[in-house]
């Protein structure tokens, strides 16, 4: 707008047009919803061989950075997608429990590798059966170890999930396993 | 173990290694002995479990043997396959207790066997011998329920504690689960 005109209430077509390149409709859920999907905090528990194939995800060849989801936390109180990598044994159990009761709302659980699926190859006495068995998960990638690139597209379809959440208006409790109140976990 | 027959078994073989030579010799005068085998240049003591601290403290102090070293402990549990060893079914033995020792000085090695019964699968720890011991008897316990007296500290160390039974007994099911542990159950 020109220095010496005068500024009026009517918003001309002109100014409507203009305004159509910078200014976006949309609801607040929505654009949250977008936020989170492109800015994941991981929190790595890493347990076995499923580890070194996520270094390969995390690294440069195959960075997973490309995806918004680069950084991972070194406290879950500072992550929302908890990645298990690797076999969980019944030992583990109640510290990958109480990991994902100290996770802040809202928080997805991604499980990476055959192991934290099902149990994988180790059906045995010591090995839990799927970590579904103690918490709600949200993506499963199979695999011993899973290629990068279904790493990859199980982060997308993640993503895809937290884009729609608005829309099914998920709610996620604490684990089956245990209360909100961590400090009974190991007790 | 001091009638004719055991001490025919444990006489002095032509092809005896040195160690086998050394440990017969010695040891088969104290009547600890049950067996004796070399296979592939391995030599074996099977020995009464009872005596087991007798015989471990010859093979680490004596001049000749000096075993500084135990590379490993284990067990076995030879549930309905007694026959494989023609000592155990007389003795009515399930488990044996297998340990492996090496002289870092001579270089040599020797794998000494304990058998054991069901009913009382009990063995003297050796851990006031080889400190390292500790732990390959707490795993020996943890997995086949094997109790080592005399050990300081004997308490599950792969599995958690209200685990119960002994995973690679041959009694245990393969397909046995027991609940998750957690707050709840």
């Amino acid at each position: 707008m020109a220095q010496n005109e005068k500024p009026t209430e009517e918003v001309t077509p002109g100014e409507v047009a203009a305004l159509s390149d910078s200014v976006i409709i949309t609801q607040l859920s929505k654009l949250v919803s977008w936020g989170r999907q492109y800015s994941f905090f991981l929190y790595p528990f890493i347990t076995a061989c499923c580890g070194m194939e996520f270094m390969s995800v995390a690294g440069p060849r195959y960075d997973i950075d490309r995806f918004g989801a680069a950084l991972p936390r070194f406290s879950p109180r500072q992550a929302d997608l908890l990645m298990v990598v690797g076999t969980i044994s019944h030992k583990q159990a109640p510290i990958l429990v109480k990991i994902y009761n100290q996770m802040a709302e809202p928080k997805w659980v991604f499980a990476y590798g055959s192991c934290t699926v099902s149990g994988g190859m180790y059906n045995n006495y010591a090995t839990v059966q799927g970590i579904d068995t103690l918490v709600p998960v949200d993506v499963y990638v199979p695999g011993c170890p899973p290629r990068p690139e279904m790493v990859l597209d199980g982060l997308i379809m993640l993503q895809e999930k937290v884009a729609r959440e608005p829309e099914i208006n998920m709610t996620r409790g604490v684990s089956p396993l245990g209360e909100a109140d961590d400090r009974k976990i190991i007790a | 173990m001091g009638d004719m027959n055991e001490e025919k078994k444990i006489e002095q073989g032509a092809s005896d290694s040195e160690v086998m030579a050394r440990a017969k010799a010695v040891l088969g005068p104290m009547g600890v002995m049950i067996h004796t085998h070399s296979q592939h240049g391995d030599d074996t003591l099977v020995v009464q479990a009872e005596d087991i601290l007798k015989v471990m403290e010859f093979l680490h102090g004596d001049e000749g043997l000096k075993f500084d070293m135990m590379m490993d402990l284990t067990a076995v549990d030879y549930l309905g396959a007694e026959e494989v060893h023609p000592y155990l079914k007389p003795m009515n033995a399930r488990f044996e207790v297998v340990y492996h020792l090496y002289s870092v000085e001579k270089n040599h090695r020797i794998r000494v066997k304990a058998p054991l019964t069901e009913e009382s699968p009990y063995v003297n720890s050796i851990t006031g011998i080889w400190v390292g011991a500790d732990w390959f008897e707490r795993e020996a316990f943890d997995l086949y329920g094997v109790v080592f007296r005399g050990h300081p500290n004997l308490k599950r160390i792969l599995l958690y504690e209200d685990f119960e039974g002994h995973p690679l007994r041959k009694d245990y099911g393969k397909m046995k689960r027991q609940p998750l542990i957690g707050p709840v159950n």
